[in-house]
Order: structure tokens, then C-alpha cells, then sequence
């Protein structure tokens, strides 16, 4: 190469502008975050978070709202839990390098790249039609479900592998079949690693507008069973913003949506960052 | 398993258009009857008219009078809907023909001829495909001519107004009961779709909101059809920009 | 005996990924393909979308995918390439602690909330200072863009991370400065993971629908600039699908099959170069 520059010139031209660019990455998350934040926080009063909608979101607060995020993840949460962490268990314990091992994980992985847009499509056809489970939080819930199992297997499966082998080998000794071993030693020694995917999931799928926009409708009404239509924050966030209905409803909203992801992902380090402290 | 509605309960879905407007009913609806729940959904004319066959709702919503292909169903006229077609609250523009408003449509007219719009592009903003605003709009005001590929396309009349209230060189069409402030309604050929001349039919362009239904209405779906139906009813659609059926019936 | 329902069980527990991406894939095509049969390949691959009227052409939005995903990428490959080397081999370890989260969060936002900031920022801020519509394959190339970038930036510290330090220390010993060392050694030897994050990424702009919806417009004229309005696949499915019957409803079905399709693929590659290491 024919740089007319010393190498030490072309290494702080090449610093600063590596530099440049992090910080450029950097400082665009924390305005996306600050922005929303600064314009909504003055909404955030306790009227808003308990009342009502009114006038398709114009008046009144976000209340169904945030039952129904939280009917939906508790749904989606709770099926996809069992189903992920008893992947992670059996890829970890009971399989070696193998077709059904590279069958399972390549589910996983795949699973993990489809677009929440073709889950819509999904659930849609799935549960909302075929299953005849209407727009409803059941069936919101159980596409996310789906969604989030791969984000639960992984995690679950780098937290079970990382259970040192002589845990498992002092459990044998002491006369503990396998299945004790996995849920007495194994699963409680990795239960941080586990409930961070968990964490992590239930972020996703708070964030979710696609997949249950198709699935769960966008009833503004209280839910009232689980085979309620309900319009998740996300889903009202994206309504309010879209149709113009109120911008400071809309900020308020996505005030309330960022605090629940930015809360969710910092437990999930936290979880994360005590597990590794503890076996690494 | 089967999705019941849930006692007490009245499904409704249909119509994006309605929605709006039937959700403020069942607001004051709710209010004189607490335990009745009214569930308003959204999803299109085409899926409330699917979805009252099918049972996955009480009442169905459609913004256009139904195709030969979904006879059947049990219709109810609640209100006429002017369509205005809008424009930035800035733009000069405060009078369209037919045939200009065909033009820019189809994308044979691309600029304004009036000064004072930045840039003087037109951008108009079309409604989705399978959208009963769109389809009424297309019989009312296109005729023959196809809507442009080059439209900006929104699903819903908020998306719409939207982007017209933010766009100084936008042209839109939505309900008229649903033109606020920030963007201006245009008179076409002359005459502004205000509720007056909506009731007189001196402004023409207006789709029937209806609610469907398989069979006779029983129980909670009656008793809401006959609230939407009452003085009370009325007078909240006619509040909220509508004509009211009882006044379409009176002429 | 235990042991062996339990191991029984949880295999079929194991299986569920899978059987959740068979049965994606069965629904999505039993309901997608018959209508390309139906309205043939020649009207299916046409520019012409017009389901309620017999045009089921989808060209129009499979360009607008390509072109609003190269323009992600675009923006993604530099930034993410260049905050992933500055982390892995610019930063101390206090530094990567902080940086990698942070950057990670980004992947948390959720897409509404870019498509918002789309909105209300990006889209009038292109309109008045390049003219056009604003709603434009630059917006969204531009949102799409930084959503892709934890997924670039993350794989691809880790690639670099996963470089032997003896390739390091060798160079240096040779008298090549430290960018040296990363141009000419480090990027080539973590090219797989690199190029395995960028897949994935692209896979994600691909399939991104909410911010897109929010920010391109939706015209479904292929656009002629980068300032001019596009629609992709995805997004007409979501502009479509509430309004959809019969074989309008199929042929958005049919945009799906085509968009897993596509997802597949790239997913399949990027498992592939991940996996030969």
C-alpha cells in the first residue's frame, strides 16, 4: 500500500474515526431514549396509568392497556418457559453432537430469524381462524409464545452449560439419578442464566406490535377473560402515533413503553452479570 | 374451543372507518349500561362483513353498501359519512373539481398551479387496497380512472390526516367527521362538505355506515342497535360529524 | 424409569421449536402458494397490484424489500463494523463492560418506537431539506439501518473477540501498527462471524414491518430516487391484511411465503458460517 501518511498519523486518523462512529451509535440511542422520556414523562401521572381510554385514546389513560400487555406476556411467558428451558435441558444433558441435536438447534436458530410480521400471519390464520380463538389474548398470547421460545432455549442453554461438570458428578456420588441431578442441581445452579432468557423474552415481547396487532385486535375495552380482544401498549403506541389522535397521549404511552423495556433489560444484565460474576 | 363471547358481552368489528365513531356510542352506552361490555374492533368493511357470517362477531361494521357476492346479512343504515377530500391547513388550495381532483389522483396531474406551496409537488395520499373508503372514493370521484401506484398509501383515515396536517404539499380524502384543525376540508366544485349541505345532498359525496347482522338482534346486541338507533344514539353520531339516519330517513 | 419418561418427554418438549417452524411454514404456504398457481407466474411476478382486481403482481414490492434492506445496510456495515472493532480492540475492558449492554438495549427499543422517531424527526427533516415526500426509501434505509446495528455490532465483537490474541501479538512483533493489524489480519480472520452478523441483520431489515409502515410511504410505484416513496412486502401485508379476503387475503399470504422464503435462506447461510468454525 502507498500511504504517504506515517503509520502513526494513519493511526490516529483511523481512531478517531472509529471513535467518531461508536459515539455517533452511542449518543443515537440515548437520544431516541431521552427524546421520548423528556416528551413523556409529564403524562405519566397516576390518572394516566389508571384510567380508562376515552375517544379512542384522545382522553382518558391507558389502563387496558397495560392489563393487556400484561395478560398477553403473562400467557406467552408461561408456555414458553416450560418449552425452553426443557429444550435447553435436553440439548444440554441428553444429547451429544447428532442429527436430532442438529435438528433441534437449527428449529431454534431459524425460529429465532423469522419476522414478527410472518408470526402475525400466523397466529392469524392459527389460532385466530383455524383454532377459532378470535382476535383475543389467548391468541396474541400463544404467538408470542412461539415467538420468544427461541430467545428462552439459547439462554437457557449457554446457563445449563455453564454448570460446572462436578456439580453434576458430586450428585451421581451421591446416588442422585439424572432427572434429580437436573432439577435439584443443575436447573437451580443455572436459574439466573434461565430467568434472564425469560427476562429477555418478555421483553421482546412487550415491544411486539406485528404479531399481535393480527392476533389480539385492538379492543379498547377493559379485558375481562382470556378470550378478551386487547390492544397492547405497543399496539396503542403505534395507533396514537400513527393517526395522529394525541401526540402527548402517544408520548406518554411510549414513556411508559420504554421505563418497562429499559427495567426489563437492565434485571436481565443484572441477572446475567451475577451469574457469570459467580462461575467464570 | 369455542370463542363464546363472554356474557354480557357485544362484539363488535368491522370497518375502520366506523369504529371511531360507533367506540364513542359504546362509550355512553357503557356508561348508562355498566355491565354491558361493548367490544369495538377494528379490521375492515370486508372482514366485519366476514366475521358477521362466520359468528366471530355480534355486529358487523361497513363503510360501503354490500357486494351481490355477501347477501344475507341483516343491514342497518346509522348515519351517511361525507368523504372530504383535505388538504394542509396552509395550502391555498380551497377549491377542487371533480375532474382535477380525478387527475392528480390518477397521476396526470403532478403540480399545483396555485402559488405559495413549497416545492409545488402534489403529493397525494391514497387509501389501502380492499379500504371502503378507498372503494367509495374510487366510485364517487375516480369513475374510470385508476388510483396511481405513485399515491403515498396510509390504512386508516387517521394515518391519512396525518399526514396531510404535516405534509404542506399533501392531498388526502377521509371522513369528513373526521377533518380537525390542523387540515382543511376543500369545497368541490364549489360547495363545502359541511353538515348542512351533506343533509340537503348539495355536497354528493357520502357512503352509508352500517351495522350487520346474521339474524334478529336479542338481548344485549338489541338493546345496543336500539341505543345507536335512539334520540340519544343520534344526536352523538350527528356530534360527531355525521348525518344521522334519522335525518336521512326525514327527507 | 423415571429417567426414561422424563428423557422422553423432554425430547418431545425439545421438538418444539421445530414443530413451531413446520407448522409456520405449512400455514403460510397452504395458504400463500395456491394463489400463485391460481393468478400464474406471469401475473404474480408482474408490477401490476391490484388483488381486489385480479393483479396480484409483487415485483413492485420485492424491489422496494431490496432497496430499503441495501440501504440498512448501507448505513448498518459501517457504523456496526466500526463500533464492533472499536469495542473489541480500541476499548479497555471498563469500556466494553458499559458499550456492549448499552448497545444491545438498542435491540430492546421497539421497532414502533423508531418508526415514531421516524416520524416526527427523520421524515419532515428529509422532506424540508431534500424535498419529496419525506416518507422515502433514505428514511427508512436510515431507521432501519440503526435497528440492525446491535445485531452487526454484537456478532461481530465477538468474532473479533474469538481471534486468537497470538495472530496480535505476532503482527505487532513484525512492526505492524495496530490498525494495520486490524485491517489486515483481524478482519480477515473474523470475516465469517462478521459476515454471518450482517446476514442476520439484513434478514432483520427484511423483515422489519411496523417502522417501515410508519416512515416509506407505501407508494407502490418502484421508486425512481432514494427520496421517493416505496412499499415492501411487509409492509403491504400489514397495510392489507385487516381488509383481506379470499384471494386478496391469499395473495398477502403469497407476499409472505415469498418473504419466509428469503428469511429462510439467509438464516440457513448464517447458520452455516457460524456453524463451520
Amino acid at each position: 500500500m502507498t500511504f504517504r501518511i506515517g503509520p502513526r498519523t494513519s493511526q490516529i486518523i483511523f481512531y478517531v474515526i472509529l471513535l467518531t462512529m461508536t459515539a455517533i451509535v452511542v449518543i443515537v440511542l440515548f437520544f431516541i431514549i431521552f427524546y421520548v422520556l423528556r416528551n413523556g414523562v409529564d403524562q405519566l401521572t397516576l390518572e394516566f396509568l389508571s384510567d380508562k381510554t376515552r375517544e379512542m385514546g384522545k382522553e382518558g389513560g391507558i389502563l387496558p392497556s397495560i392489563l393487556g400487555t400484561l395478560f398477553i406476556t403473562v400467557v406467552a411467558t408461561v408456555i414458553a418457559t416450560p418449552l425452553g428451558v426443557g429444550s435447553a435441558v435436553y440439548l444440554v444433558e441428553y444429547t451429544r453432537a447428532g442429527p436430532i441435536r442438529r435438528i433441534i438447534s437449527f428449529g431454534a436458530d431459524c425460529l429465532a430469524g423469522v419476522p414478527s410480521i410472518i408470526f402475525g400471519l400466523f397466529g392469524f390464520i392459527f389460532f385466530v381462524i383455524s383454532m377459532n380463538l378470535g382476535w383475543s389474548i389467548l391468541s396474541g398470547g400463544l404467538t408470542l409464545a412461539v415467538m420468544i421460545l427461541p430467545t428462552i432455549i439459547r439462554t437457557s442453554e449457554e446457563a445449563i452449560k455453564s454448570v460446572p461438570h462436578t456439580y453434576r458428578e458430586i450428585s451421581y456420588s451421591l446416588g442422585g439419578g439424572k432427572l434429580d441431578t437436573i432439577l435439584r442441581v443443575v436447573i437451580p445452579t443455572a436459574l439466573p442464566g434461565i430467568l434472564t432468557g425469560v427476562i429477555l423474552g418478555i421483553g421482546r415481547a412487550v415491544g411486539e406490535t406485528a404479531a399481535v396487532i393480527f392476533t389480539a385486535g385492538s379492543s379498547l375495552g377493559l379485558p375481562t377473560s382470556i378470550f378478551s380482544s386487547t390492544r397492547t401498549l405497543a399496539v396503542h403506541f403505534y395507533i396514537l402515533a400513527r393517526e395522529g389522535i394525541s401526540m402527548p397521549k402517544a408520548y406518554g404511552t411510549a414513556a411508559v413503553l420504554i421505563i418497562i423495556i429499559l427495567a426489563i433489560n437492565f434485571i436481565a444484565y443484572r441477572l446475567m452479570h451475577r451469574f457469570i460474576a459467580r462461575y467464570y | 374451543m369455542n370463542c363464546a363471547p363472554n356474557k354480557g358481552g357485544v362484539i363488535i368489528a368491522g370497518s375502520t372507518s366506523v369504529q371511531p365513531f360507533i367506540e364513542k356510542v359504546a362509550e355512553h352506552f357503557m356508561e348508562k349500561y355498566p355491565d354491558i361490555t361493548i367490544n369495538v374492533q377494528g379490521g375492515g368493511s370486508t372482514a366485519g362483513v366476514q366475521a358477521t357470517m362466520n359468528g366471530t362477531c355480534d355486529i358487523g361494521t361497513s363503510s360501503r353498501n354490500l357486494k351481490p357476492t355477501e347477501r344475507g346479512l341483516k343491514v342497518i343504515l346509522i348515519a351517511l359519512d361525507g368523504i372530504a377530500v383535505i388538504v394542509h391547513r396552509s395550502s391555498p388550495v380551497g377549491d377542487l373539481s371533480v375532474e382535477r381532483i380525478r387527475r392528480i389522483f390518477s397521476g396526470h396531474q403532478k403540480e399545483w398551479n396555485e402559488s405559495g406551496i413549497a416545492g409545488n409537488v402534489i403529493i397525494p395520499v391514497t387509501r389501502e387496497e380492499g379500504s371502503g373508503t378507498r372503494a367509495s372514493f374510487e366510485e364517487m370521484i375516480m369513475g374510470d380512472e385508476a388510483i396511481s401506484d405513485a399515491c403515498l398509501v396510509q390504512d386508516s383515515n387517521g394515518a391519512v390526516r396525518e399526514i396531510i396536517a404535516t405534509t404542506p404539499q399533501g392531498v388526502g380524502y377521509i371522513s369528513v367527521g373526521l377533518v380537525d384543525e390542523r387540515e382543511k376540508a376543500v369545497a368541490i366544485e364549489g360547495i363545502k362538505p359541511t353538515l348542512a349541505n351533506l343533509i340537503t345532498e348539495k355536497y354528493r359525496f357520502a357512503r352509508p355506515f352500517l351495522l350487520l347482522l346474521r339474524e334478529e338482534p336479542t338481548g344485549n346486541v338489541k338493546k345496543f342497535i336500539d341505543y345507536v338507533l335512539s334520540e340519544e344514539g343520534q344526536e352523538i353520531l350527528a356530534g360527531s360529524g355525521l348525518i344521522p339516519a334519522n335525518k336521512v330517513a326525514a327527507d | 424409569m423415571k429417567d426414561k419418561i422424563a428423557e422422553k418427554l423432554l425430547l418431545f418438549i425439545a421438538l418444539s421449536a421445530i414443530i413451531s417452524l413446520m407448522l409456520i411454514t405449512f400455514f403460510i404456504f397452504q395458504q400463500g402458494i395456491p394463489l400463485i398457481f391460481k393468478a400464474g407466474l406471469g401475473n404474480f411476478l408482474s408490477l401490476k397490484w391490484a388483488p381486489t382486481r385480479g393483479g396480484f403482481g409483487i415485483l413492485s414490492m420485492v424491489v422496494g424489500s431490496l432497496m430499503v434492506t441495501a440501504g440498512a445496510l448501507a448505513v448498518g456495515i459501517p457504523f456496526g463494523l466500526a463500533a464492533a472493532i472499536f469495542l473489541a480492540e480500541f476499548s479497555s475492558k471498563a469500556i466494553q463492560k458499559t458499550l456492549k449492554p448499552i448497545i444491545e438495549l438498542l435491540a430492546g427499543i421497539p421497532s414502533v418506537v423508531y418508526g415514531f422517531i421516524g416520524i416526527v424527526i427523520l421524515v419532515p427533516f428529509i422532506r424540508e431539506t431534500f424535498g419529496g415526500p419525506g416518507f422515502s426509501v433514505l428514511a427508512a434505509s436510515i431507521i432501519l439501518g440503526i435497528m440492525i446495528l446491535p445485531t452487526i455490532v454484537s456478532i461481530s465483537y465477538d468474532a473479533l473477540l474469538a481471534v486468537p490474541n497470538t495472530y496480535r501479538e505476532g503482527s505487532y512483533a513484525v512492526g505492524a501498527t495496530k490498525w494495520q493489524t486490524v485491517v489486515l489480519l483481524l478482519l480477515p480472520a473474523a470475516r465469517s462471524g462478521i459476515v454471518a452478523g450482517i446476514i442476520l441483520g439484513m434478514g432483520r431489515a427484511i423483515g422489519e414491518t411496523m417502522a417501515v409502515i410508519m416512515i416509506a410511504g407505501n407508494a407502490l410505484k418502484i421508486p425512481g430516487s432514494i427520496l421517493d416513496s416505496v412499499r415492501t412486502l411487509t409492509s403491504t401485508i400489514a397495510l392489507e391484511l385487516g381488509y383481506a379476503a379470499g384471494d386478496h387475503r391469499g395473495a398477502l399470504f403469497a407476499c409472505g411465503s415469498i418473504l419466509f422464503l428469503i428469511i429462510i435462506v439467509l438464516n440457513i447461510i448464517a447458520i452455516r458460517i457460524t456453524s463451520r468454525k
